[in-house]
């Protein structure tokens, strides 16, 4: 087999290997209710919309979409913001104590949920944030925080400083030459985090399911994993939600799929 | 340009001048003078601290001892924008994200100087050092020789007090070497400024 | 400059609070309730200090036992298919060919899906009546469908499945990043002395890649140590607790049956264990950085 041929044959295999589940998905909430249920499987489905209209008129869909992205939209906004401050100095800072903060913070983004789960949960009821936005939000922002610092300081790190003070002596103070010249040229990297903790918060379950125990403002995760279901699952509903809620998401990983990647692997390379 | 009448006061006087990183003791009480108007020249081996006396001059680092003042006013205490020094760095530093014209305006904008000012003083500059026509371009899309002239540029559009150079012939070829040794010369002669 | 050194630690504060308050408070409270008995659904019982009480229940706990055998079961074969899939696909990412870029694309999908929504799919997929692999397996021949989710003997296997699928593509795309880094000069060196394409990947790639490779497994470990999505949606830790991982059984003392004494001991364990994990990967990291095989 020459090369050409064995790299085509496995690259099928893998796009194969990645697509086929999510498309099942998608081809089963274009199904009419017989098509989900005929034996064998049906390939094609005729684009029968029904389970979206049920899912969006009789599951709520459209609430746990809005949910959704109210938290994680502020949520990323807010973390996105504090943290380029944080990530600012930690670049600019010639101290060593800087990579032992990035390592705290890295060790800190290893906790296990369940481990700070309660104790999260008694905050929030202290502050009656429970079954907000605002309380999930706070949770996702700290969440978030450890791997957008981490990110945006490689990012900043790249900024060369000698054009930061190129700035400083042209006439800015810091914060100006942080406005003017660093964060334009921060900006893909920016812009990169923002994505990435849009992603986690839009996915996240575990901090939505305990927070969020009111259907009202519970997000799109939390939606789909609790579908209700009497005796039979509504899968064609659970099909259509799932795929409204992942196509986006999709959309945004082709679209910037290079900063992306480059944003997960910024510390496997670097270290 | 900003010369005073006489050169008694000289325009720039470092007085037991030390730095310390840490342990590490970079500089040890130097002290000198640069008479106003005078091309003066730092040579050394490579890390004996050249560059760190120009940033400590320029506000760019703290100093650990000694002072530093211009035309008789001590400016150790001051940030760099206060202190009406231009350094031109052995990189350059241009802001990539802006354009040539943007890059030399940039200081002018910063002091708030009127935009005819600011037209005037830049292409004045810019035709001083032949890049007049590439004022629409961004650094990126530049040769060496012309990042070169723009970071002359943006120091002179300034008109400071004094001139700081960094290290400017050692990123060049031998060619450009001889031509950048030849503005510089230049550049001192027309415009009677006190370059380090 | 002592303003440029307030205005950094001015910058870093408010993150520090927010981490301080989600992360650092909790982990601490966490471990002083687990020092207590407390359980929500009988509040007369009010908040008692029992000592280590709660831990020797859990070492007597023929559940926590098996539980802890679970995850480390779940953790052990994911990480090692993840990691050999994730550098065939790496391998395979890194030639140069036609439709390379989508090709990358593609891999990142299943990384961009919720886990929820991966969860449910596979759910789907393994539906004892419309599942797909039901259909591979047996055909239209639906009597002998069967339903893994719902035995004891295949449940984890399934989860296991699901996990593997998901995460695959994290890992190659961290071993692509480092199979970038190894020059091809290295392999026309080792070409010209006579080099197998084994050899090779033996004494060329494999190496080079070993801090890419400790990283992956580190993130990956950590994370399946932390597994609940798919669980709590593909079988509830059922059945016959085959799939009680550790995360889910604390969610369930702690949330489901209030014992919150009970679960905190339970998310302390677990903590420790992703606490010893990661020192050991990272030690080994620096182990190999000192010992100059890693960039």
């Amino acid at each position: 087999m020459s090369r050409s041929t064995a790299l085509k044959f496995f690259s099928c295999g893998i796009a194969l290997y990645c697509l086929v589940p999510f498309l099942w998905l998608v081809l089963t909430s274009l199904k009419s209710s017989a098509e989900l249920t005929a034996i064998p499987p049906t390939l094609i489905p005729s684009l029968h919309w029904g389970f979206y209209r049920s899912a969006l008129k009789d599951y709520g869909l459209l609430g746990y979409i809005t949910n959704s992205v109210i938290v994680a939209g502020a949520a990323t906004l807010i973390t996105i913001t504090i943290g380029s401050l944080a990530a600012y100095s930690v670049a600019r800072l010639r101290r060593g104590w800087t990579n032992v903060y990035l390592m705290l913070l890295l060790a800190i983004s290893m906790f296990p949920q369940i481990a700070i789960a309660g104790p999260v949960w008694s905050l929030l009821d202290r502050f009656n944030w429970l079954n907000t936005y605002q309380g999930l939000a706070a949770a996702y922002i700290a969440l978030s925080l450890p791997l957008a610092i981490w990110i945006l300081t490689t990012f900043f790190r790249e900024v060369p400083s000698e054009i930061e003070e190129a700035a400083l002596i042209d006439g800015c103070s810091r914060m100006q030459a942080l406005y003017r010249v660093v964060l334009p040229l921060a900006a893909p990297g920016i812009l990169t985090a923002a994505l990435l903790v849009f992603i986690q918060a839009w996915n996240e379950f575990f901090f939505a399911l305990i927070i969020m125990t009111d259907p009202n403002v519970q997000t799109l995760p939390v939606g789909i994993a609790l579908f209700p279901g009497e005796y039979t699952m509504p899968w064609g509903e659970i099909a259509a939600a799932s795929t409204i809620a992942t196509v986006p998401l999709i959309l945004l990983a082709l679209i910037f799929q290079r900063g992306i990647v480059r944003g997960l692997s910024a510390g496997a390379v670097k270290g | 340009m900003s010369n005073h009448a006489g050169g008694l006061i000289a325009a720039l006087v470092v007085n037991h001048l030390c730095k310390r990183f840490g342990a590490n003791e970079a500089l040890n009480e130097i002290s000198f003078r640069v008479a106003d108007g005078e091309f003066c020249i730092l040579l050394g081996p490579s890390g004996c601290g050249k560059s760190t006396i120009l940033r400590l001059i320029a506000g760019l680092e703290p100093s650990s001892g000694g002072e530093i003042a211009v035309d008789g006013r001590r400016i150790d205490s001051l940030p760099p924008r206060e202190r009406d020094i231009a350094f031109v760095f052995q990189n350059y530093a241009l802001y990539p994200h802006m354009s040539v014209f943007d890059n030399l305006a940039f200081s002018l904008r910063m002091r708030g100087l009127s935009k005819n000012d600011i037209d005037r003083k830049v292409t004045e500059a810019a035709r001083l050092l032949e890049i007049d026509d590439l004022l629409r371009r961004r650094p990126l899309a530049l040769s060496g020789g012309q990042r070169q002239r723009v970071a002359l540029g943006r120091a002179i559009v300034r008109q400071p007090k004094i001139f700081l150079f960094d290290e400017p012939l050692s990123n060049l070829d031998a060619a450009l070497r001889a031509t950048m040794r030849v503005e510089l010369a230049r550049l001192h002669r027309r415009l009677k400024a006190t370059i380090l | 400059m002592r303003s440029s050194h307030r205005l950094a630690f001015l910058f870093m504060l408010p993150s520090f609070v927010f981490v301080a308050l989600f992360s650092l408070f909790p982990i601490i409270d966490s471990l002083r309730l687990s020092f207590y008995r407390l359980i929500l659904t009988l509040p007369w019982l009010g908040q008692k200090m029992v000592g280590w009480e709660n831990y020797r229940d859990i070492w007597q706990d023929p559940v926590a036992f098996q539980s802890f055998k679970t995850t480390l079961v779940f953790v052990a074969v994911t990480i090692t298919f993840e990691l050999l899939f994730g550098l065939a696909i790496a391998l395979v990412l890194n030639e140069t060919f036609r439709g390379r870029g989508l090709m990358r694309a593609i891999v990142l999908i299943p990384w961009a899906i919720p886990t929820v929504v991966s969860a449910q799919t596979w759910r789907f997929l393994f539906n004892d009546r419309y599942g797909l692999v039901n259909f591979a397996l047996f055909g239209s021949d639906s009597s002998h469908y069967l339903a893994p989710l719902a035995d004891p003997h295949f449940a984890l296997f399934a989860i296991m499945v699901a996990e593997i699928w998901k995460t695959t593509p994290f890992a190659a795309l961290i071993l692509l990043s480092g199979l970038q880094t190894i020059s091809d000069d290295l392999y026309e060196a080792a070409s010209i002395d006579g080099a197998s394409a084994w050899q090779k990947f033996r004494h060329v790639t494999l190496p080079l890649i070993k801090p890419a490779l400790l990283l992956a497994l580190l993130f990956r470990t950590i994370d399946s140590l932390r597994v609940f999505d798919l669980v709590f949606i593909m079988t509830q830790g059922g059945p016959a607790d085959t799939t009680n991982v550790l995360q889910f059984y604390g969610y369930k003392k702690t949330f489901a049956e209030g014992m919150v004494g009970y679960g905190s001991a339970i998310a302390v364990v677990v903590f420790l264990l992703c606490l010893i994990l990661s020192i050991i990967y990272l030690r080994i990291l620096k182990l190999d950085r000192i010992e100059g095989s890693a960039p």
